[in-house]
């Protein structure tokens, strides 16, 4: 009897790219339904616009690099990269800002790299860095959380989609009346101008840890990580990076001087330092490669994300922390190389 | 439980994978004979080293375990007949180790006799005996490794005793899902494997085996622990591992067991280990006890594309389509036919291939689902994570790709075992394995490339020094007859002249 040949191994693959994204996604979606109840629908039109803007950008790119588009999409991975923009911008952002960012990520920072597998940065994070670099003052507007103080204005889901549209807002309402402070720029300018911790942390906008709904965002990120590592999606080393880099010299600050240096909590909890921890920075193209690595790479920024914060001048430091370790990852790769069974040391050196 | 208790592992192996085991397909029965078969192919290359050289020529008749082929040089195993019949050729057939590609074959057609040569079933008495004489003595039993490996056993023990040797390690750890045949041969013959270890010890005169079984094994880890009570032999222990693929590989069961890493390029000898495959030290125990050259073996047969997977003992030489038909035979989606184990076997294209000391496993499978297509590695890391030599293999298909032949070495291409165990994590399907494969095979290339460069430059410069020398003792012996000539005087040359005009004239 004949046979069909067939190279070894001669079983099946577990896993594929578009599931691993697809997950991904889905780990996300506690988090958007969190961020929906807490700052609007914003948050939908804005991931309807950066879907697009992705899409049809690796779509274009595909085209022009002349390769099947469809090949390039249905692995997910611009739905991550649209996502992952999505939640980084204010609820309330005009299309053509979300698009900007969102298209710079996807065809500059991926596919003039070469594409999945090949781009060095973060595609979210370079599209992120552009439009805060572009935009400053959209980046900056944020819609107080619902539960915030009493004088507060909600936006409807028609207003909110007309600002998307138009970047007004409606004859009645002024930026002031809807917007406030984030709790890293409430902590931010309260210690400039002063004042103790304990009194910042006495606004309104201020939760148990971070801010009013920033910290249940927060929760669901941390709930769908965690969901993702036993998934097997992520693995623990990044995260814990991340964490401990933020954590470590935030808690060495707090407790040499609590009055001025916010707690680890807060860190933790306000800005996008867990949606980075699970989400961001565990993007594996852009990633050191080895465990050991990503211990590093992870360590790394939580530790920018620190120091931006408290000694630079942007609120919060997330997208410059990944972009700046992105770049660092050649060398950590080089330098925290795992010893090969049956070799005497470390082949690792710079 | 009676005898010893079963041990845990020092060591610890990186990665590795917990795969679905399905051998519980083929160790429903118990090891099945199988009847003799009409004719019996015998590959004359079952084994590492030389290829033997046919010792019978065609239309002889020979006796069950009568040498058919003897190795000429110094590694290499004699082929013996598995049973008593007519030589009827001598040529090419497609064997497994070549992919099915024809190799040189001894092909026996049997009488149904089965008649034995006289010298059968005398046991030695290995223990009077010194250790090199049991060395020698299993040099002629035909043994090679059974584990798949196929080395020479004897070479392989020989090389081990000029070593400074702590431990012989007995693995009867499978190589992967669906392999059940030292499983088999625990459970029926744990008599044999420990009466074969104590002759080992014997040869190798070392005072310390571990019997090294998977912990899915409960029963073969019975039976042995009841068979080592029996012997009553102290210097045996029997370990358990985990049941983590690939911890029957030779380096990583070492490393398990005695927790040291077999050097790079090195052996296990290197580190005072010696590994031998259960299946081995039975046929060891076969050939000294009971006078049977290595002329059968146990294999599974199993897989979704055989009606009844089992455990088979079989002539070396039977075809394997003769062993399909007596598991039942194939069922409609039998689709593909691989030689070893679902993780590294080799696939073939025909089922004429004979059954050879190699292998272990035949394994039927239906048509594979298509992968999809290969995308581009997104660094997860996965592959590294399960990498049990701890390679970076993403870095290593980074190379590859860009043919750079310094990085793959300082990244550890040659150190890649080719368990596998990186392709079956990679949500981008790429053939890692194979991949490394072609990689490896162009480093061997360019090497033997550089190599004959070099001999070339050698031998053009060899030439044209050769040359030069020619020219200068041409010109030398020129010289010194002028010069003879001329301190003979006008008179001689004129003589010399006549002398070369009347030669010519002629």
């Amino acid at each position: 009897m004949e046979f069909e040949r067939h190279e070894a191994p001669h079983m099946v693959p577990t896993a594929n790219v578009a599931r691993m994204m697809q997950q991904v996604l889905l780990a996300l979606v506690p988090a958007a339904v969190a961020h929906i109840w807490f700052f609007g629908p914003g948050l939908v039109f804005n991931l309807l616009v950066a879907t697009a803007a992705c899409v049809g950008g690796e779509a274009l790119m595909m085209r022009l690099r002349g390769r099947p588009a469809v090949g390039a999409l249905s692995d997910y991975s611009a739905l991550v990269t649209a996502a992952l923009l999505a939640f980084a911008l204010p609820s309330l952002t005009p299309w053509w800002v979300t698009a900007t960012g969102a298209l710079f990520g996807i065809v500059v920072a991926k596919h003039l790299y070469g594409g999945i597998g090949f781009n060095i940065f973060n595609p979210a994070m370079a599209g992120y860095v552009v439009v805060l670099v572009a935009f400053p003052m959209h980046l900056n507007l944020w819609v107080a959380p619902r539960m915030g103080d009493i004088d507060y204005q909600f936006l409807t889901i028609l207003q909110t989609l007309t600002y998307t549209v138009t970047g007004s807002l409606p004859d009645a309402l002024t930026y002031d009346d809807i917007s406030r402070a984030t709790p890293l720029d409430a902590m931010k300018s309260g210690l400039n101008d002063l004042r103790t911790t304990v009194e910042i942390r006495s606004l309104p906008i201020m939760g148990d840890f971070g801010g009013v709904g920033w910290e249940w965002i927060g929760n669901f990120i941390a709930i769908g990580g965690f969901w993702l590592m036993v998934r097997k999606v992520i693995r623990w080393h990044i995260p814990l990076g991340v964490g401990a880099g933020l954590l470590i010299p935030a808690g060495i600050m707090w407790l040499l001087s609590p009055g001025t240096e916010p707690s680890p909590g807060f860190h933790m909890f306000s800005g996008a330092a867990l949606l980075c921890a699970f989400f961001i920075a565990t993007d594996p193209v852009s990633a050191a490669a080895s465990p050991k690595g990503r211990l590093v790479y992870g360590a790394g920024i939580g530790f920018l994300i620190y120091a931006i914060r408290t000694w630079g001048a942007n609120v919060d430091g997330v997208a410059f922390a990944v972009l700046i370790m992105n770049m660092a990852v050649p060398a950590i790769d080089r330098i925290t190389r795992p010893r090969i069974v049956g070799h005497s040391k470390d082949a690792g050196t710079l | 439980m009676a005898g010893p208790a079963a041990t845990y592992d020092l060591g610890k192996l990186h990665g590795g994978l917990r795969l679905a085991a399905r051998k519980s397909e083929s160790t429903g029965l118990p090891i099945q004979s199988l009847p003799l078969p009409r004719q019996l192919i015998l590959p004359i290359d079952q084994h590492v080293g030389d290829p033997a050289q046919p010792l019978v020529g065609i239309g002889e008749r020979v006796l069950k375990g009568q040498v058919l082929a003897e190795p000429p040089g110094t590694l290499g195993a004699p082929v013996h007949a598995p049973s008593s019949g007519e030589v009827v050729a001598i040529e090419p057939w497609p064997v497994a180790g070549r992919h099915g590609d024809p190799a040189p074959c001894i092909v026996i057609e049997c009488d149904g006799e089965d008649r034995a040569m006289e010298s059968w079933e005398e046991p030695i008495p290995y223990a009077e005996l010194p250790g090199d004489t049991v060395l020698q003595k299993i040099l002629q039993g035909g043994i090679v490794g059974l584990g798949g490996a196929v080395y020479p056993t004897a070479q392989k023990l020989m090389q081990a005793v000029s070593c400074d040797l702590d431990y012989l390690i007995l693995n009867g750890a499978e190589w992967g899902p669906y392999i059940s045949c030292d499983d088999m041969l625990m459970r029926e013959r744990a008599h044999d494997i420990v009466s074969g270890a104590r002759i080992l010890l014997h040869a190798l005169q070392l005072d310390c085996a571990y019997i090294v079984v998977e912990s899915d094994k409960p029963e073969a880890i019975r039976q042995l622990a009841a068979a080592m009570t029996d012997a009553g032999d102290e210097r045996l222990t029997l370990k358990q591992i985990p049941t983590i693929y690939p911890s029957g590989g030779e380096d990583q069961l070492v490393q398990l067991v005695t927790n040291r890493e077999v050097p790079s390029g090195g052996l296990p000898t290197d580190i005072g280990c010696l590994v031998q495959n259960v299946g081995t030290a039975a046929a060891i125990h076969d050939w000294l006890q009971a006078g049977e050259p290595l002329i059968s073996r146990i294999t599974t047969i199993t897989g979704d594309g055989i009606a009844n997977p089992m455990n088979v003992r079989a002539r070396i030489g039977t075809p394997l389509a003769e062993i399909a038909e007596f598991a039942g035979g194939y069922t409609e989606d039998a689709r593909h036919l691989v030689i070893g184990g679902p993780m590294t076997g080799k696939s073939v294209s025909n089922d004429r291939v004979p059954l050879v000391k190699a292998t272990n496993c035949i394994l039927v499978m239906s048509a594979l689902p298509a992968n999809g297509p290969e995308l581009p590695c997104i660094r997860c890391g996965e592959c590294a994570a399960v990498c049990p030599v701890q390679l970076l293999p993403q870095q290593i298909f980074w190379y590859a790709c860009a043919d750079d032949e310094a990085q793959l070495r300082e990244y550890g291409l040659i150190d890649c075992i080719e368990c596998g165990c990186c392709d079956l994590v990679c949500p981008s399907h790429i053939p890692l394995t194979y991949d490394f494969r072609m990689a490896k095979a162009r480093i061997r290339e360019l090497a033997d490339e550089k190599a004959r460069a070099e001999r070339a430059r050698r031998r053009f410069e060899a030439r044209n020094e050769r040359r030069q020398r020619e020219q200068s003792e041409r010109e030398a012996e020129l010289a010194r007859q002028k010069a003879e000539a001329r301190q003979a005087g006008p008179d001689a040359i004129a003589e010399i002249l006549k002398r070369k005009r009347r030669e010519d004239g002629d």
